[in-house]
């Protein structure tokens, strides 16, 4: 049966803000459904409460709602735009379990919507440990041991029946939240209170561990006649007790004979089967038992899962569209397959290379987390490489991760592990941590044996083989030495996957005459292509990868081509907004008649789509790989240049290194991004044009920063040269401060690995300007200096807080039309001055009515997509085109550039933390950036917006009840203002007792008095807040360090998921939500409306 | 070092290095062909229909696992070598009983790896499968031996890897009794022959239609094999005799043999289909199979005489996977519903085999 025709309008519910274990895959998925839908003519509505994503871009469906992801809200949006059907099973675990609560509610039977994809019952039967456990043992498949719980004691009781280790796995969970092995009563006690609360439906499975056993992963597809296929096998390097999101894991499966996957492929069919997903991709998970052989099933995700994002970049065949048109009613063998054209859908894909997706952490950015990898997700993204070999497409993922290492060892960083003797080194290996691949390495490169690691780790000794044949061809490359390379040897060592800067350290030469000796031996890149049929059929897709082979497959180009370099993995400071900025340069170059090029190694990304761009090289952005691509498609026609402005900073590095080796970098030159990024340049530049900076000067050693401190005044702002999203950096009030803040920058200090102090590494030292208003601004600016503010985004917390981690409104609430005006005037002052061709991104903090200027970057900001579906302005689409030659003058009246929506209504965007996943870690906001990811809310007002932001961040504001208030002595008065607002909202006060006193003598009643964490008189915040007594923290920081009172309570409020502010600024913003929320209920409208109306006059 | 070529007829040529037997003169000739299965390779490389030819595997790292006695499709391999783009050093499987690098040395079978093999594929899926040779003699030499090998075209290797000596499987108190011609017949099928409830005689390829009845079968089982179908002559003429008087079943080369029995032509495809991957539809039901399959030629739907129908067909490239005749009981396809290496989902065909005998 084709197209169903009885359905017209469909909804879709996207994953929400990026979080750890539910990242930009859903994105991926969400805008591939969203494009298949339409093109099939159905009326496609979105909901999703995250503005940095593709899929939430007007174009991409005909009511577009950025509203929080609760069901009050979607109850609203599906009375008003009354859909046929909901799709479930694109948006992750927050999609699927978000249908689950709207048929629960009865929402859907009311509006008469039909689930389609997967009903409720099969999304319960797999989600729900128990009946999941019941469904297999009934159709003959094994499980480990295990029994349910719904309490401590049960949990023990069963932990007790089973012996230990055991593994706690609550339901309807992701990113194995709350899961955790058990070795003893007492661990499994702590491990299951965390478990119960994991699960929405506070449901534990108490299960026999099997640590240690192969883990695998089958990507299935079923149609509604019943048509299975296996697109895709996955086998996990880390096994069993590591979560598949945490681990390395390879495609196709490596290791097992045909029988034992046939066995697999059989079982995994009879799950999905029985668990009754009708249409659609699954996820099977398996463990098996490395001695005998014998095969268990551990889970079935029924729905589009981040290994279906990996599966279908790995394979060509694109898991989400299909999952899409068969929900609609298409069966496999009725849909093409776009790569081949002639063959159909109805097929496996036969690889004939090598997928390795690595993990990408971020404990560096998290002070108090331990760095150890387990059942439970902490990767805040990942990576794929392609080879046509294991051990290259490694080494290809670990450049790929942009940590600073070169491949697998053979490089500056693997000098870390000289210290360790063997048998540390060995005993290191035990413990799963992101380092254990490189310990491996240099365990074997000191002669111990494969046997030995496999009995530690549980590794599969065939990959640990290959690891050994890394070791033994480095081996053999140091002692011939570059002289004594021949083409035979260049050849081995690249298809061993050793990058030129590994080569470069191994000899130590320089990596450009590494790269002249390579060509010059006659060694060149090949590309070949992904093509889901490991060539028996012609491909039509150019979606490539490099190995050195003979045959290279790149063909003619037709049109000039523009290379945009993507952003690499997600990592805390970036992440899918960058995406975002790259798609939609794909997308407006494609249409102004360019040939794009794409090239990033994000698996989970729309850039890397095989239909996003004319074509995909799915590579490292090093500058070896990125090179290659460029010097490659010159060969075979024109190149316009590269664009390195999109993805954030890790293009950025890449320029000057382009630029010399005469690729052209289009858009602002690498001479004036370095004039802004430079300390002393930039401080020069703003004084030229007289813009006020705050006071501050470098310091190499504690006495020169004690010196500059006292000058400049205290607080100071600390922070090495050369950082990201604020890394490292630290607020500091006193000189005994200033000392420890800089003996921790020193190389022999905690944060060494920055890079140490040094001349050419000098500390930056700023004056902090206390309690100041930050604004972010977004601008473009053309080559003739026409210049395009996108948009002025006043920050909620106060300066000081990372402008990845604060919130912040378009229009600015409270900035006075002439700051304003102002802060317009620097921007367009520092872009002309700057010669930007593109985007410009400048943080202000306002202080006193006086504008200072914190920072310029002549690129691409995290505020980009959320300007641009604040105001309707496609900034990323301007600027690249802009990039291109176009004028904003001609893009006007080209009609892309339309002017601004604004004045009728408010957008808010919230910071996301993940903070639930390192209870370790202190929540307090500070410099150095942490969130994943953020929600948007958008309304006629600030308030509501803003009380739509908390509650799209899970973070919902009470409407009544208490309000705990703990101040920080500098925030009393403002706290006092907040106070009053919330008591006059009907909110009783509880508050500690310096608090209290200030409160009360300012005519405020506070009802509770509470004593400090740990004195044994009266109730203190924490026992308050876990008891229930508690509907809104404020808190803000007093002193810092992880011990203070404020952390307990903060966590406290984490843990049972009362809603906090750390800033007196928020609360207002909170009170003022609450007061809105009180006069009238919350009213959704789509993007579309909001953008149709009020558009202003287009200033430029 | 152990550096090798491959030269194809055309003069295409590879390098690589030499693994698996040596042969003296250094030498290795056959008809080369692809096969793009993921997992498998020792049920591949001991698949009879391999015969004369030379297996290039499309998956780079080919012997991860190793190999053991219990995925042995026949007692020795028949093809004339193998190609890889990794060969394995240290296989890893709780299965495994030796290396395939082992193995290949064993059975006198050479081999060459560190080949271009993706090249290989995308030529041969162009210029067509044609003979070639490889090993560690000099271009020339191999280029020569590669023109003298006269490829698979109107060769009968049924005869050659088909068992001297009738030998019966299965439990004397099975249910049903087949005779199954042996053009080169594969562990799995007999495996799912007694599975489904059969005693089954394996007859050599030359046995007649008389003597094969004289057995009072319930029905007979032609088997797969390798080379050109229209050379099997001897074979045609003994299942013309058959049908009608006994329900027939057969796979890849006993289909082609059925079907040229019935009247209609085979021809020879440009490079064949060799994988593990390859969409069926079953045409009365439109359910689709994956399905394991080898072969080179395929039997021409329009030459079908009226009263055979197609019951199978490709969906990528609509070819005729399936044949039968409902009036002389019998039917065939073109796949391997034994799988072995492959996919299980057409295995049902066993039980329709024992069904039709059944019912007879
Ligand atoms: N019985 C078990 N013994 C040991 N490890 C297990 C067991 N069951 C699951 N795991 C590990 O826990 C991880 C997460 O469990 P899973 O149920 O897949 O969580 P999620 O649903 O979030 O993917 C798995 O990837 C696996 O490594
Ligand atoms: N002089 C200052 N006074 C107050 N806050 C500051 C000052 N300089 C920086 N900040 C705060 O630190 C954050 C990070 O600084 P920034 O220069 O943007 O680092 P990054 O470039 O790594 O994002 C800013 O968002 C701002 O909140
Ligand atoms: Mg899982
Ligand atoms: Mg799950």
């Amino acid at each position: 049966m084709p197209r169903r025709d009885d359905l017209e309008t469909i909804l879709l519910i996207g994953s929400g803000p990026i979080i750890i274990g539910q990242a930009c895959e859903f994105d991926y998925s969400g805008t591939q459904a969203c494009r298949v839908l339409r093109e099939e003519g159905y009326r496609v509505v979105l909901v999703n409460s995250n503005p940095a994503t593709i899929m939430t871009d007007p174009g991409f469906a005909d009511a577009t709602y950025i509203e929080p992801l609760d069901v009050a809200t979607l109850a609203r949006i599906i009375d008003k735009e009354r859909p046929d059907a909901l799709l479930p099973t694109l948006g992750g675990q927050t999609g699927l379990n978000l249908a689950i609560a709207l048929h629960e509610a009865g929402v859907l039977d009311t509006y008469g919507v039909e689930m389609i994809g997967a009903n409720v019952e099969a999304i319960r039967t797999a989600e729900d440990r128990q009946r999941f456990k019941l469904a297999m043992t009934e159709i003959g498949l094994t499980v480990p041991p295990s029994g349910i719980a719904y309490s401590i004691d049960e949990a023990l009781r069963v932990g007790d029946e089973l012996a230990y280790p055991v593994i706690v796995r609550p339901a309807f969970i992701l990113g194995g939240g709350g899961t955790g092995i058990a070795h003893d009563r007492h661990e499994l006690k702590r491990l299951a209170e965390r478990g119960l609360a994991a699960s929405p439906i506070s449901e534990i499975l108490i299960e026999r561990s099997i640590a240690g056993w192969k883990e695998y992963e089958l990507e299935v597809m079923r149609d509604h006649a019943d048509n299975v296929v296996v697109i895709c096998s996955i086998e996990n390097l880390d096994p069993m007790g590591v979560h598949t999101g945490e681990s390395i894991t390879v495609a196709p499966a490596q290791t097992l004979t045909d029988v034992e996957y046939q066995l697999m492929r059989d079982a995994a069919f009879a799950c999905i089967r029985r668990i009754g997903v009708e249409t659609g991709g699954s996820n099977v998970q398996f463990a098996v038992n490395p001695q005998t052989g014998e095969m268990v099933i551990i889970e079935m995700n029924p729905r589009v899962s981040r290994s279906s994002a990996l599966a279908s970049k790995a394979t060509g065949f694109p898991i989400a569209k299909i999952a899409a048109k068969l929900a609609v009613g298409y069966r496999l063998d009725e849909i093409r397959n776009d790569i081949t054209r002639e063959t159909p859908a109805s097929f496996e894909p036969a690889i004939d290379y090598v997928v390795t997706k690595f993990p990408r952490w971020a404990f560096e950015k998290l002070p108090g987390s331990n760095p150890v990898l387990g059942t439970q997700m902490q990767s805040v993204g990942e990576v794929m490489a392609i080879g046509r070999t294991f051990c290259e497409s490694l080494q290809k993922a670990v450049r790929s991760l942009e940590t600073g290492r070169l491949g697998v060892n053979c490089d500056p960083a693997e000098r870390e592990l000289d210290a360790l003797s063997d048998e540390e080194l060995v005993l290191a290996t035990a413990v799963p941590t992101p380092d254990r691949i490189f310990q491996l390495e240099a365990a074997l490169r000191r002669f111990v044996s494969i046997e030995r690691l496999q009995e530690v780790t549980r590794i599969d000794p065939w990959f640990l083989d290959q690891i050994l044949q890394i070791v033994e061809e480095r081996d053999r490359l140091g002692r011939l030495g570059l002289d004594g390379a021949t083409r035979d040897d260049w050849r081995r060592a690249k298809r061993l996957g050793f990058s030129d800067g590994q080569l470069a350290y191994l000899w130590n030469v320089a990596e450009a005459d590494v790269r002249a000796r390579r060509l010059a031996a006659g060694v060149h890149v090949t590309y070949k292509t992904v093509d889901t049929c490991a060539a028996e059929f012609a491909a039509y897709t150019p979606y490539h990868y490099s190995t050195y082979e003979d045959e290279d497959e790149i063909a003619l180009l037709t049109k000039p081509a523009v290379v945009i370099l993507g952003s690499g993995p997600n990592r805390i400071g970036q992440g899918v907004e960058f995406d975002y900025c790259c798609v939609h340069a794909a997308f407006a170059l494609h249409d102004a008649g360019f040939e794009t090029v794409m090239i990033n190694c994000n698996p989970e990304t729309v850039s890397t789509d095989y239909d996003t761009s004319d074509r995909l090289f799915f590579e490292p952005l090093t500058n070896e790989d990125v090179l290659n691509v460029c010097e490659r498609l010159q060969q075979v026609g024109e190149v316009l240049g590269v664009i390195v402005s999109l993805g954030g900073q890790t293009p950025l590095k890449l320029a000057h290194g382009l630029e010399r080796s005469g690729i052209p970098v289009l858009g602002t030159t690498p001479a004036s991004i370095d004039a802004a990024e430079d300390r002393e340049q930039f401080n020069a530049l703003c004084d030229r044009l007289d813009i006020p900076q705050p006071d501050g000067a470098i310091a190499t050693n504690a006495d020169d920063a004690v010196a500059v401190a006292n000058a400049i005044g205290y607080p100071v702002l600390v922070r090495p040269s050369y950082v990201l999203g604020g890394r490292a950096m630290q607020i500091v009030y006193d000189d005994t401060d200033v000392r420890r803040a800089m003996a921790e920058l020193a190389h022999t200090g905690s944060l060494g690995r920055e890079g140490g102090l040094s001349a050419q590494r000098p500390a930056l030292i700023d004056r902090f300007l206390e309690d100041a208003t930050e604004v972010d601004v977004d601008a473009v600016r053309d080559r003739t200096g026409a210049c395009l503010i996108g948009g002025v985004m006043e920050h909620i917390e106060e300066a000081g807080v990372h402008s990845g981690d604060s919130a912040c409104a378009i229009p600015p609430p409270t900035l006075s039309a002439e700051v304003v005006r102002t802060i317009e005037q620097y921007t367009r002052a520092l872009a002309e001055e700057l010669a930007v061709v593109g985007l410009l991104n400048v943080q202000y903090a306002v202080k006193d009515r006086r504008v200072y200027v914190i920072e310029a970057n002549p690129r691409a900001s995290r505020t980009v997509p959320f300007v641009s579906k604040a105001t309707g302005v496609p900034l990323a689409k301007v600027a690249a085109r802009v990039m291109l030659g176009a004028t904003l003058d001609e893009l006007s009246t080209e009609g892309l550039l339309r002017p601004p929506a604004a004045g009728r209504h408010v957008a808010v965007k919230e910071a996301v933390l993940p903070f639930n996943r390192f209870p370790e870690v202190d929540t307090i906001l500070g410099p150095e950036m942490r969130s994943t990811g953020e929600v948007m809310g958008i309304d006629r007002t600030f308030g509501m917006a803003f009380a739509k932001s908390q509650a799209g961040a899970g973070n919902k504001l009470p409407d009544k009840g208490t309000v705990f208030f703990s101040l920080a002595d500098r925030d009393k008065d403002g706290g006092l203002v907040a106070a009053r607002r919330f008591f006059g909202l009907g909110f009783s006060i509880a508050a500690t007792a310096g608090t209290a006193r200030l409160l009360e003598e300012n005519g405020v009643r506070v009802d509770t008095i509470v004593a400090k964490v740990g004195e044994d008189v009266g109730v203190d915040g924490v026992d308050l807040i876990s008891t229930g007594k508690v509907d809104l923290v404020v808190n803000t920081p007093r002193g810092r360090g992880p011990r203070t009172d404020g952390m307990h309570i903060r966590r406290a409020a984490i843990v049972h998921g009362v809603a906090c502010v750390t800033t007196v600024a928020a609360a207002l913003a909170a009170a003022s939500g609450i007061e809105e929320e009180a006069q009238r209920d919350a009213e959704v409208r789509s993007l579309q409306e909001y953008h149709a109306d009020g558009q202003l006059r287009l200033e430029v | 070092m152990n550096g090798a070529q491959l030269v194809l007829a055309d003069g295409e040529t590879f390098e690589g290095i030499a693994v698996g037997c040596r042969p003296d003169d250094g030498v290795a000739t056959g008809e080369v062909v692809f096969n793009t299965a993921l997992a498998g390779y020792q049920e591949i490389l001991t698949d009879p229909s391999y015969a004369g030819q030379i297996i290039t595997f499309t998956y780079p790292h080919i012997g991860n696992y190793g190999v053991n006695e219990r995925d042995d499709e026949a007692r020795r391999p028949r093809c004339r070598g193998v190609i890889v783009r990794d060969l394995a050093r240290r296989p890893s499987s709780w299965r495994a009983t030796d290396d395939l690098d082992g193995f290949l040395k064993r059975h006198e079978v050479a081999g060459i790896a560190g080949i271009d093999t993706r090249r290989l594929t995308r030529h041969i899926r162009r210029a067509g499968a044609m003979p070639g040779a490889f090993g560690t003699a000099d271009r020339a030499t191999l280029l020569e031996a590669a023109r003298a090998d006269g490829g698979t075209d109107g060769c009968d290797l049924a005869s050659v890897v088909t068992t001297p000596e009738p030998y019966t499987v299965g439990p004397d108190d099975a249910g049903l009794f087949v005779v199954a011609y042996d053009f080169g017949i594969k562990r799995s099928i007999l495996d799912q022959l007694v599975g489904a409830g059969c005693q089954v005689e394996v007859v050599p390829a030359a046995t007649s239609g008389a003597d094969v009845l004289a057995r009072a079968p319930d029905g007979v089982f032609l088997s797969n094999g390798p080379g050109d179908p229209a050379a099997v002559t001897a074979a045609r003429s003994s299942v013309e005799d058959l049908l009608g008087n006994v329900p027939v079943f057969g796979i890849c080369l006993g289909h082609q043999i059925m079907s040229l029995a019935l009247g209609a032509q085979t021809f020879k495809l440009r490079f064949g289909h060799h994988g593990g991957n390859h969409p069926v539809q079953h045409l009365s039901t439109g359910r689709v199979e994956i399905t394991s399959q080898n072969h080179n030629y395929a039997v021409d739907a329009a030459t079908l005489p009226t009263g055979s129908v197609v019951t199978h067909r490709n969906l990528n490239d609509g070819d005729v996977e399936g044949v039968g005749t409902e009036h002389l009981r019998a039917f065939s396809v073109q796949y391997h519903p034994e799988a072995g290496p492959g996919p299980h989902d057409a295995r049902y065909l066993f039980e329709e085999f024992t069904q039709l005998m059944r019912a007879s």
